[in-house]
C-alpha cells in the first residue's frame, strides 16, 4: 500500500511538472507537443550529471547540479520549437514531433556513442546512476520520500503565483488568448512567447528526469519516455490549463501508472492474472475516457497553434 | 507577360526545392554530429549512409539489398500517404504509427494463427487500422479530442495489446513471432517473378508496385473527384464545407477510416513478405509510422512526391545500418529523418520568402518598365 | 482663437508591395476638438491610424506633438506620447475582468506582484468622473458590447492619454447608445481632451465633429470645417462622385408565402439562455423582409436555425409547405434555399480553393458537375465559373484559377452573391451582404437583392446598417434580445422609432 503511495505521488510529480510546463506555453500561445522530446533531453542531462559527478557528492549539491542540468538541457531544446513556432510561423504540431523523434534519436546516438567510446563492446544506449540516485531519496517509516516530490510542489505553487498574481503571467496569459490585444497595450508578443516556451522547457527537463529516476536506476534511451510528455497533455487538458486541477488530475493518471509497477503487490490484482500489459495500458486508457469526456468544454487559450504575425491585424 | 512569370512561382518546383533544401542541411547537421562524436570517421560514415546498398561490391549483392530497401519502402510510403491523405482534411495523423502495429498484429495472428491466405491477411491489417483510425477520427468528431492525443494513446495501448496477441503465435524459446515460410507458406505475398529481378530476393513481391498504384488512386481520389473536393474542402475550411452541406464529422471519420487502413495496409507489406518477424517484447513503437510522417511532408504533401520521399528516407536508414559500430550508432538515420520533419516546418516560411522576393523583382522590373515608357513618351512630345 | 495642434501627421506616405496605402496625406488634431476621419473601407484610415501607433513605418512624413517633432517605433512609444484608442473590433482579453483588461500593460506592481487595489480605486473614480458604468470585477465575456467600448475608453484614460482616437465606434450600439456615446465625447473634448473619430457615416459627423479630413484610395482629399458643409459635400469628397442615397425600386407586389416561421426557439452556445425565442413570421415571393437590431441580439442565431447550420431547439420552418425544421443543410439548398453568409471568411468560401472551385461549392455534386462514378467534370466547372465570373463582373488576377484568398474583400462577397443568386432559389437568406465593401459594390449588390425580389423571389435581408434596412426592404422586423419586438413599415417609420424598438424601450402589444 505504502509502495502504491509512493509510485502515485513520483508519477504525479512527472506529471504535474510537464503539465505545467505544457500549461505555461499554452497559456502563451505555443501547443507544445514537443514536451516528450524536451522530457527526454532533460532526462540525458541529468543522468549525466549524475554519471560523472564524482561519488560522495553530497546529496545537496547533487540535487542542485542534477536539476540544474536538466533544467538547463531542457530550455536549450525548447528554443527549437521557440525559433520555428514563433519566428518562422512553423506548423507546431509538425515541429512538436520532430522534436519528440529527434529527443530520442540523439540522446540515443549520443550515449551510444559515449558508452562506446568507454568500452568497444558496449553498444548499449543504457545510463547507470544507482548510487547517485541514493541522494534524492530520504527513508522515512519505510516510506521512500524523494526530494523531487518537495519541488514539484514548490513548482505548483509558483506555477500558480506566478499565473495569477504577477504581471507576468497577467501578460502571458493575454498573449495566448488575444495577442492583438496584448501588443496593442505594448506588450511583446513574441518576447512572451519565448518565455511561455522556455519555462515549458525548465519545467519538462526536469519532469524527465524525475521520470527516470522513478523506480528505476538505469535508463536506456533508445525508448524515450514512453509517452509521458504526452500523458502529461492530457492531464494538462484534464486539467483545464489551471494549475490546481493539473495537480488533482495528475494524481489520478499517477494512481494508473503506478498500478502497472506495484498492482502484484496486492493480492486481489494478482489474482486477477492479467498480464502486465494491461497494467501497462490503463493510463493510456482511462486519459482516453477522460479525454473523450473533458474535451467538450475546453477552455484552451483561444490563440494556441496560431503562429502571431505582427503585420495581420 | 505571362511566358515571363518566373519557374519559381511553380507550386511543384517551389515544394522540390524546398525538400532538396530541408535533405541538403539534414544531411549537413547529420555530418556535423558526426564530426563532433568522432571526426576521424565521419566523412565515411556519412558517406555510407547515402551509398546504402552501394556498400557492397559485387553488382548481385547490390541489387539485392537494393531489393531489400524497396522492400521497406513500401510500408513507409503506405505510412506517408496515411500521414498526407489526414493532413490534407486538416488531421495529424501521427497515429500512423499504431495504425501500422495494429495491422502487423492482424495480419500475423490471421497468418499464423489462422492459418489464412495473404489477401485475407492483408485485409484483416487494412481493417484493424481502419478501425484504429475510426476511433480517432469519431473521437475528434463528436467528442472533440485533439486527434493527437488520441492517436499518441492508441500508439501505446496497440503496442501493448498487440505484444499480448502475438505472444501465442512466437518461437518458444525466442520473443519473435513464428516465420511464415515454416507455418503458414500461404500468407507470404507473392512476388509473381519479381524476386528474379532483384538477384532472387523473395522478399521483393507484388507489394512494391501495389503500394504504387495505391499511390497513384489516392492522389486521383484527392485531386479528381468529388470526395477529394469534399474531404479537401473540409480541411481547409470545415465552416465552409459546413455551411453548403458536405457532412463534416462523417468526413473526419472516413477520413482517418482511409488513413488508417492505408498504415494498416503498410504494415501488411511488410510483415506478409517475411522479411521481419515481430518481437513481443518490443517496448517502444516501430519507427515506420513516424518515418511516414517525415516521407510525406518531404514529398511536398504530394502522394507521388511521396513516392520519392519515402525512398529516400528508408534509403538513408537502411544505409544506418551500415554505419561502422564502434563509432557511431544506426540511429543517426533516425536523426537525420528527424531533422528533416524539423526543418520542413520551415517550408512554408520558405516558399513565401521565395514569393516575396519574386513579388518584389517583379515591382521592380514593372518600375523600370514604365519608367522606360514615360521616357519614350517625353521624347515622343 | 484657433487652439494649437495636438497632433500633426505631415505629407506621410506608406507602400506596401503593389499598392500605396497612404499617399502624401496629411492630418492636424487640434487640441480639445473633435475630428472625424472620413473615408471608405480602403481608404487608408486603418493603414494611417497603425502608423500614429507605430504599427507601420511609413517611407515619408512626419510626425509632430504639440509641434514637435516625434518618432513612433512601436505602440508603447504613442501610449508614452498619450495616444489612445478605441479599435473597431475590441481588444479585450475575454476571460479576463474588466479591471485586468484595463491595466493590461500598465499593471501596478511591487517586484512584479500585482497590485490591484490603487488602480481599481482609479478606475473606480474615472468611470464616475464622466459617466463610465463599468463593473470592474465582470468578465468581459459576460457583460454587453456597450460595456466592453465602455472600459476600452476607459482603458485610455487610465492611462491619461490625451489623443484618443475612436476607430468606427457606432457600428455595434443602438441609435440611443450612439446618443450617448455622442454626449460622452463632447464632455471629453470639454475636458481638453482631443478626439479624432473614425467613421464612414455621414450622420453622425455632422452630428458631432468638428472639422473633418477626407480620404479616398490612399490619397488626401481635404480637410473641411463640419459646420460649413453638408452631407453630400462630403460624400462627395469620399467617393469622388455624386451618390445614390436611396435604392430606385418599385412598391413590393408579394404572393404566396415562401418561408414561414412558426415559434421558433434556438438555444446560444455563449450562453445558458435561448439566443431567438419563440419567433414567429413569414416571408413572401416578392418581397424584401428585413431583420434589424443590433449586433448580437439573436439574428445570426436566428439564421443558423433556418440554414441548419445549428439545430433548432423547438417550433418549426417551413419552405413553401415544407416542413425543413430537421432537415440537413444540403436538403434545404437543394429545396430552393440560398444563403448569403454573415462571415464569407469563416462560411462563405473556402479561401485556399480556387475562385471556380468556389463558385460549385453548392452544386458540385450535381450530375452537370460530376459523373456517376464521382469524378469531377473539370471542363464543366470550368465554363460554369468563366460565366458567372463574366455576368456578375467578379475581378481577379487569374480568372478561374485565382486563389480566392487573394482576391479583394468586395469581389469574394460578388463571387458569393453570383453563386448563390444564380442557383436560383426561391429564398434568398442575405445576412450583412455589404460589410466592409466600397460604394460601388454595395450599389451592385443592393441592386442584385431587389432584381431578385422583382423575379418574384423571397428575401429575407439581415442587417446591422440602419440605412440599408430603410432603404432596401418592403418590411422590418425588429429583434432585440432573441425577440422579435416589432414589425415596421420602412415607409412611415423613422429610424427614431425603429431605435426604440432595438434598444428595447417599446415593443409592439402582444
Amino acid at each position: 500500500m505504502m509502495l502504491l503511495v509512493q509510485y502515485t505521488l513520483i508519477f504525479s510529480s512527472v506529471l504535474i511538472l510537464v503539465a505545467l510546463g505544457g500549461c505555461f506555453s499554452e497559456h502563451s500561445g505555443v501547443i507544445n507537443i514537443g514536451l516528450e522530446g524536451i522530457m527526454v533531453m532533460g532526462a540525458l542531462g541529468g543522468a549525466l550529471m549524475m554519471k560523472f559527478l564524482p561519488a560522495g557528492t553530497p546529496a545537496p549539491a547533487m540535487i542542485l547540479l542534477v536539476v540544474l542540468a536538466a533544467v538547463l538541457l531542457g530550455m536549450v531544446y525548447s528554443l527549437l520549437l521557440a525559433v520555428a513556432a514563433i519566428n518562422f510561423k512553423a506548423d507546431q504540431t509538425l515541429v512538436g514531433t520532430a522534436m519528440n523523434l529527434l529527443g530520442t534519436a540523439a540522446a540515443t546516438v549520443f550515449v551510444k556513442a559515449m558508452n562506446t567510446a568507454a568500452d568497444v563492446n558496449n553498444v548499449s544506449s543504457t545510463i547507470q546512476y544507482i548510487d547517485a540516485k541514493k541522494s534524492f531519496l530520504v527513508y522515512i517509516n519505510g516510506f521512500e520520500f524523494n526530494w523531487f516530490m518537495l519541488i514539484t510542489v514548490l513548482a505548483l505553487v509558483c506555477s500558480w503565483v506566478t499565473l495569477y498574481r504577477t504581471r507576468f503571467g497577467l501578460r502571458l496569459m493575454a498573449c495566448g488568448e488575444h495577442p492583438q490585444a496584448a501588443d496593442s497595450v505594448g506588450i511583446n508578443v513574441y518576447k512572451m512567447r519565448y518565455a511561455g516556451v522556455l519555462i515549458s522547457g525548465m519545467l519538462g527537463g526536469l519532469g524527465g528526469i524525475v521520470y527516470i529516476t522513478a523506480g528505476v536506476s538505469e535508463w536506456k534511451f533508445e525508448n524515450g519516455v514512453a509517452g509521458f510528455g504526452f500523458l502529461s497533455l492530457a492531464v494538462m487538458i484534464f486539467g483545464q490549463w489551471k494549475p490546481t486541477r493539473i495537480a488533482l488530475a495528475a494524481l489520478l493518471f499517477g494512481f494508473f501508472r503506478a498500478l502497472g509497477n506495484v498492482y502484484t503487490g496486492f493480492s486481489l490484482l494478482s489474482s486477477l492474472n492479467l498480464p502486465s500489459a494491461v497494467y501497462n495500458m490503463l493510463p493510456y486508457i482511462v486519459s482516453l475516457l477522460v479525454l473523450a469526456f473533458t474535451s467538450q468544454k475546453s477552455r484552451a487559450p483561444k490563440a494556441e497553434g496560431i503562429p502571431y504575425d505582427k503585420g495581420l491585424r | 507577360m505571362k511566358g515571363q512569370r518566373s519557374i519559381l512561382r511553380n507550386k511543384g518546383v517551389q515544394s522540390l526545392l524546398a525538400s532538396l533544401l530541408c535533405i541538403v542541411v539534414g544531411l549537413l547537421v547529420g555530418y556535423l554530429v558526426l564530426l563532433i562524436i568522432n571526426p576521424a570517421g565521419a566523412w565515411e560514415a556519412i558517406t555510407t549512409i547515402v551509398k546504402n546498398f552501394f556498400y557492397y561490391p559485387s553488382p548481385q549483392a547490390q541489387l539485392r539489398y537494393f531489393g531489400n530497401t524497396l522492400v521497406k519502402t513500401a510500408p513507409l510510403l503506405m505510412c506517408a500517404l496515411s500521414v498526407l491523405f489526414a493532413y490534407k482534411v486538416g488531421l495529424f495523423n501521427i497515429g500512423a504509427a499504431g495504425q501500422y502495429v495494429i495491422g502487423a498484429g492482424a495480419c500475423l495472428y490471421c497468418a499464423l494463427a489462422w492459418n489464412m491466405p495473404w489477401f485475407v491477411c492483408m485485409l484483416a491489417a487494412v481493417a484493424a487500422g481502419a478501425v484504429l483510425g475510426a476511433i480517432s477520427g469519431a473521437l475528434k468528431a463528436y467528442r472533440n479530442v485533439n486527434e493527437v492525443i488520441s492517436c499518441i494513446m492508441l500508439n501505446w495501448i496497440s503496442l501493448y495489446a498487440v505484444n499480448v496477441l502475438l505472444s501465442q503465435v512466437k518461437e518458444t524459446a525466442s520473443p519473435y513471432t513464428l516465420t511464415l515460410s515454416s507455418t503458414n507458406p500461404g500468407a507470404a505475398i507473392p512476388s509473381l517473378g519479381l524476386d528474379k529481378l532483384f538477384y532472387n530476393n523473395q522478399y521483393v513481391t507484388i507489394a512494391i508496385p501495389l503500394t504504387i498504384l495505391v499511390a497513384v488512386a489516392i492522389w486521383v481520389l484527392l485531386e479528381k473527384t468529388k470526395l477529394g473536393y469534399e474531404l479537401k474542402a473540409t480541411g481547409y475550411n470545415k465552416f465552409a464545407a459546413q455551411y453548403c452541406g458536405m457532412k463534416e464529422k462523417r468526413n473526419i471519420i472516413l477520413t482517418m477510416v482511409i488513413a488508417g487502413g492505408l498504415a494498416g495496409l503498410g504494415a501488411a507489406t511488410l510483415y506478409l513478405t517475411g522479411f521481419e518477424q515481430w518481437q513481443t517484447t518490443h517496448s517502444s513503437i516501430p519507427s515506420m509510422g513516424f518515418n511516414g510522417i517525415a516521407a510525406a511532408f518531404l514529398g511536398g504533401l504530394n502522394p507521388i512526391g511521396s513516392i520519392f520521399a519515402s525512398y529516400f528516407i528508408q534509403h538513408i536508414t537502411s544505409g544506418g545500418a551500415y554505419v561502422d559500430k564502434t563509432m557511431y550508432s544506426a540511429q543517426i538515420s533516425d536523426l537525420i529523418s528527424s531533422l528533416i520533419i524539423y526543418l520542413c516546418g520551415f517550408v512554408l516560411f520558405f516558399k513565401s520568402l521565395l514569393d516575396r522576393r519574386l513579388d518584389r523583382q517583379a515591382e521592380r522590373a514593372v518600375a523600370r518598365a514604365k519608367a522606360a515608357a514615360e521616357q519614350k513618351g517625353g521624347e515622343q512630345k | 482663437m484657433e487652439q494649437p495642434y495636438a497632433i500633426e501627421m505631415l505629407h506621410i506616405t506608406k507602400r506596401f508591395p503593389g499598392i500605396v496605402a497612404n499617399d502624401d496625406i496629411t492630418l492636424q488634431l487640434r487640441k480639445g476638438e473633435i475630428h472625424a476621419l472620413l473615408g471608405e473601407n480602403g481608404a487608408g484610415k486603418s493603414t494611417l491610424m497603425s502608423v500614429l501607433f507605430g504599427l507601420y513605418r511609413p517611407e515619408e512624413g512626419t510626425i509632430k506633438k504639440d509641434g514637435k517633432e516625434v518618432q513612433i517605433r512601436d505602440p508603447n512609444d504613442a501610449n508614452d506620447l498619450g495616444i489612445g484608442m478605441v479599435h473597431q473590433h475590441f481588444k479585450l482579453v475575454e476571460c479576463f475582468t474588466v479591471l485586468d483588461n484595463i491595466i493590461l500593460g500598465v499593471e501596478p506592481c511591487s517586484h512584479g506582484f500585482l497590485q490591484k487595489a490603487d488602480a481599481r480605486k482609479k478606475v473606480l473614480d474615472l468611470s464616475e468622473k464622466y459617466g463610465l458604468k463599468v463593473d470592474p470585477d465582470a468578465l468581459v465575456e459576460d457583460i454587453t458590447v456597450g460595456m466592453q467600448q465602455r472600459t476600452e475608453i476607459l482603458k485610455m484614460l487610465y492611462r491619461d492619454n490625451e489623443i484618443l482616437i475612436f476607430d468606427e465606434p457606432t457600428a455595434v450600439l443602438t441609435p440611443q447608445e450612439i446618443e450617448e456615446l455622442m454626449q460622452i465625447m463632447h464632455n471629453l473634448a470639454a475636458e481638453g481632451k482631443s478626439i479624432l473619430f473614425i467613421s464612414h457615416k455621414l450622420n453622425e459627423i455632422m452630428e458631432v465633429a468638428d472639422r473633418c479630413t477626407v480620404l479616398r484610395k490612399g490619397k488626401y482629399v481635404g480637410t473641411v470645417d463640419v459646420k460649413g458643409t453638408t452631407k453630400e459635400e462630403l460624400s462627395r469628397m469620399m467617393v469622388g462622385r455624386d451618390v445614390e442615397f436611396v435604392v430606385h425600386k418599385e412598391p413590393a407586389a408579394p404572393k404566396d408565402v415562401i418561408l414561414e416561421v412558426d415559434d421558433l426557439t434556438v438555444a446560444s452556445k455563449l450562453h445558458s439562455n435561448n439566443a431567438v425565442r419563440n419567433v414567429s413570421f413569414s416571408v413572401r415571393a416578392g418581397e424584401i423582409v428585413c431583420i434589424a437590431g443590433i449586433d448580437g441580439n439573436g439574428q445570426t442565431e436566428l439564421v443558423y436555425g433556418l440554414t441548419g447550420l445549428e439545430p433548432v431547439k423547438e417550433g418549426k420552418v417551413l419552405l413553401k409547405g415544407k416542413d425543413i425544421t430537421r432537415a440537413p443543410i444540403r436538403e434545404r439548398s437543394t429545396s430552393g434555399m440560398s444563403h448569403i453568409p454573415e462571415d464569407r471568411h469563416k462560411h462563405g468560401l473556402v479561401l485556399d480553393y480556387t475562385l471556380e472551385d468556389n463558385m460549385v461549392l453548392q452544386r458540385y455534386f450535381e450530375p452537370e458537375f460530376v459523373t456517376a462514378a464521382g469524378f469531377l467534370k473539370r471542363k464543366a466547372i470550368r465554363e460554369y465559373a468563366v460565366r458567372l465570373i463574366e455576368q456578375y463582373d467578379v475581378r481577379s488576377g487569374q480568372g478561374p484559377v485565382t486563389i480566392a484568398r487573394s482576391m479583394s474583400g468586395g469581389n469574394q462577397q460578388k463571387a458569393i452573391v453570383a453563386r448563390e443568386i444564380d442557383k436560383d432559389p426561391d429564398l434568398l437568406i442575405a445576412v450583412q451582404p455589404t460589410r466592409g465593401l466600397d460604394v460601388g459594390a454595395i450599389e451592385y449588390i443592393h441592386r442584385q437583392i431587389v432584381a431578385q425580389r422583382d423575379a418574384g423571389k423571397g428575401v429575407l435581408l439581415v442587417s446591422l446598417e440602419l440605412d440599408e434596412v430603410m432603404s432596401l426592404s418592403d418590411r422590418i422586423l425588429v429583434m432585440y434580445e432573441g425577440e422579435i419586438v416589432g414589425e415596421l413599415d420602412p415607409k412611415t417609420t423613422t429610424v427614431e422609432e425603429m431605435g426604440l424598438y432595438m434598444a428595447g424601450a417599446k415593443r409592439k402589444e402582444a
